[in-house]
């Protein structure tokens, strides 16, 4: 078993009485995606940001490569932030040129698809190809970790999955990711997750783990909008596919009892809730 | 039946095609999700359809903006104003007023969740609370059409069904909506998706029909995988191919990979 790139044991962050992060532990190794997944606020980017060694733990032991967080651990990860990080007032090459004076690298080669865009502002050079900029960047110092917090917001499919090829090409090399997203087909490319509520880790494992045992119920009728209505009105969680009307954990004969009273007839097929039903479902057990 | 909608519909800013004749309906009771990336050319269909972008060439067929409820990206609520004074606002602009206004208060608050915070600033709402109310506010003279710019962009998962549960209620009471998303498993719930690449109009049909319209096929690679055709699912590696599947078998498992499949076709017809 090699050392663990990130390892986080009982983290806590207080701010004042808040509790940002609470009792979290967290292993990331090398080769290794961990995908990090919770609601605006769930305490993803403050447990990041200690990653990055940009804010000290209240409680608990974190280390990188075996050490404390640190401006040299700092120099052996790469970061792409939600904002991406790059100067918009810089040519392509010139964000580059200040990330190798930053690291010390060697000259970082733009990336393929900007290869005639060298000399463009990146203010110009619309978001997927700032995002491959970005990545480009983050990997230049040749990092034996990444860090990723959302970063395929706002691209097409294709350019998603190219960056994803980059990650996963890193991760094959050896190098570990530790990935935010809130696409759920991004989650589902990971190799292990960890679902965070309101500070706590509150799942981890495969996306088969996070499901666990939420249920969903396909109602199908004729009368779908008023079996939706009727089952909204039951408080019972209810999204719409097509035509077909879902039910998020709620027992069989709930599903049934909330159609029976509002005189809807329908057949009730059991399916598996998907990762964003069940994130949903733990989250109003937790409330 | 109303028939809104593009009718081979051409927008361009000066030189630039933004759109290029795209047609769609968009139909009462049922949601069209729009697909695509930065560029695609989402937003200009959503505005033209509301009559904030001419047509170059082509037609619009809308209902009268008093008839449309607009969500605009990431706005489409005060956050200088509290909550309160949001809905006040946007309801006397609406003409909503006296009984009606306070029944849909109430419904609103219940449906956001915001029933104890209605003296918050809006700015002062975590994202997703915010696109739940700004879709409330867009929709609080009931509209008979909505037009929503990527409501969900950015929203964590947990809001998210629960704005989609939202719009799902107003579509089941009758609205006719256009929404833009950037996530594949949101419009695979929808009733119908356009996906736009560059302007044009990659697929379009039920999610069903879009991943049976694929051209060629997708499958999971065997051997080495030609990478300028193939990306990976997890540690696996898909391939796109031009070629016909093999007899009953699906051209794409799902949106995700007919929208890349279609991409990548229109590439090589381009090259």
């Amino acid at each position: 078993m090699p050392e663990p790139l990130i390892s986080a044991r009982g983290v806590t962050r207080r701010f004042g009485d808040f509790t940002a992060v609470d009792d979290v532990s967290l292993e990331v190794a090398p080769g290794e995606i961990v995908g990090l997944l919770g609601a605006n606020g769930a305490g993803k980017t403050t447990l990041i940001r200690m990653i990055l060694g940009l804010l000290i733990p209240t409680e608990g032991d974190l280390s990188l490569f075996g050490e404390a967080p640190s401006r040299e651990t700092r120099a052996r990860l790469g970061y792409v932030s939600q904002g991406l990080g790059l100067w918009d007032d810089l040519t392509v090459t010139e964000n580059l040129a200040f990330v190798d004076g930053a690291f010390g690298s060697a000259a970082t080669p733009v990336p393929d698809s900007l290869r005639d865009a060298g000399d463009s502002l990146v203010v110009g050079i619309g978001l997927g190809g700032q995002r491959q900029l970005a990545f480009a960047a983050a990997l230049g110092h040749k990092p034996e970790l990444l860090v990723l917090d959302e970063p395929t917001s706002g691209v097409d499919p294709l350019a998603r999955a190219r960056l994803w090829d980059t990650v996963r090409d890193q991760a094959d090399a050896g190098v570990g990711a530790l990935v935010t997203t809130h696409y759920m087909q991004e989650a589902e490319r990971c190799d292990r997750l960890m679902l965070m509520s309101r500070g706590v880790a509150v799942a981890q494992g495969t996306v088969a783990d996070i499901v666990g045992d939420t249920t969903a119920t396909e109602v199908r009728t004729p009368h779908w909008q008023q079996a939706f209505t009727a089952l909204n009105d039951a408080n019972i969680l209810v999204a719409l596919a097509g035509t077909h009307v879902r039910a998020v954990d709620a027992t069989e004969d709930e599903v049934r009892a909330a159609l029976i009273e509002a005189g809807v007839t329908a057949d009730l097929v059991p399916m598996q809730a998907t990762l964003d039903e069940a994130m949903v479902a733990r989250e109003r057990a937790t409330v | 039946m109303s028939a809104w909608g593009a009718r081979e519909l051409t927008v361009t800013y000066g030189d630039t095609v933004a759109l290029s004749s795209v047609s769609v309906d968009v139909r009462e009771g049922e949601v069209l999700a729009v697909v695509g990336g930065d560029g695609a050319g989402k937003t200009t269909l959503l505005r033209a359809l509301a009559g904030a972008v001419p047509a170059s060439a082509g037609a619009v067929d809308a209902p009268s903006l008093s008839s449309i409820g607009f969500m605009p990206t990431a706005a489409g609520v005060w956050r200088d104003l509290s909550v309160d004074q949001n809905i006040d606002f946007v309801a006397s602009a609406q003409g909503v007023t006296g009984a009606t206004l306070a029944e849909r208060r109430e419904q609103l608050l219940a449906d956001t969740g915001l029933e104890g915070a209605t003296k918050r600033l809006a700015g002062q709402l975590s994202g997703g609370m915010r696109q739940k109310l700004a879709f409330a506010l867009a929709m609080i003279h009931r509209p008979p059409m909505l037009i929503l710019d990527e409501p969900s962009t950015g929203v964590d998962p947990v809001s998210r069904v629960d704005l989609w549960r939202m719009i799902s209620q107003a579509a089941v009471d009758g609205a006719a909506i256009i929404m833009a998303t950037t996530y594949l498993d949101e419009a695979e719930r929808a009733s119908r998706v356009l996906v736009l690449d560059g302007g044009e109009v990659l697929l379009a049909g039920t999610p069903a029909d879009v991943m049976a319209n694929v051209p060629g096929h997708v499958a999971d690679a065997v051997g080495t995988p030609d990478r300028a055709r193939s990306w990976r699912r997890g540690s696996q590696f898909k391939t796109w191919s031009p070629d016909e599947p093999t007899d009953g078998a699906a051209r794409a498992d799902d949106l995700e990979d007919a929208v890349i499949a279609a991409t990548l076709a229109k590439e090589t017809s381009n090259a």
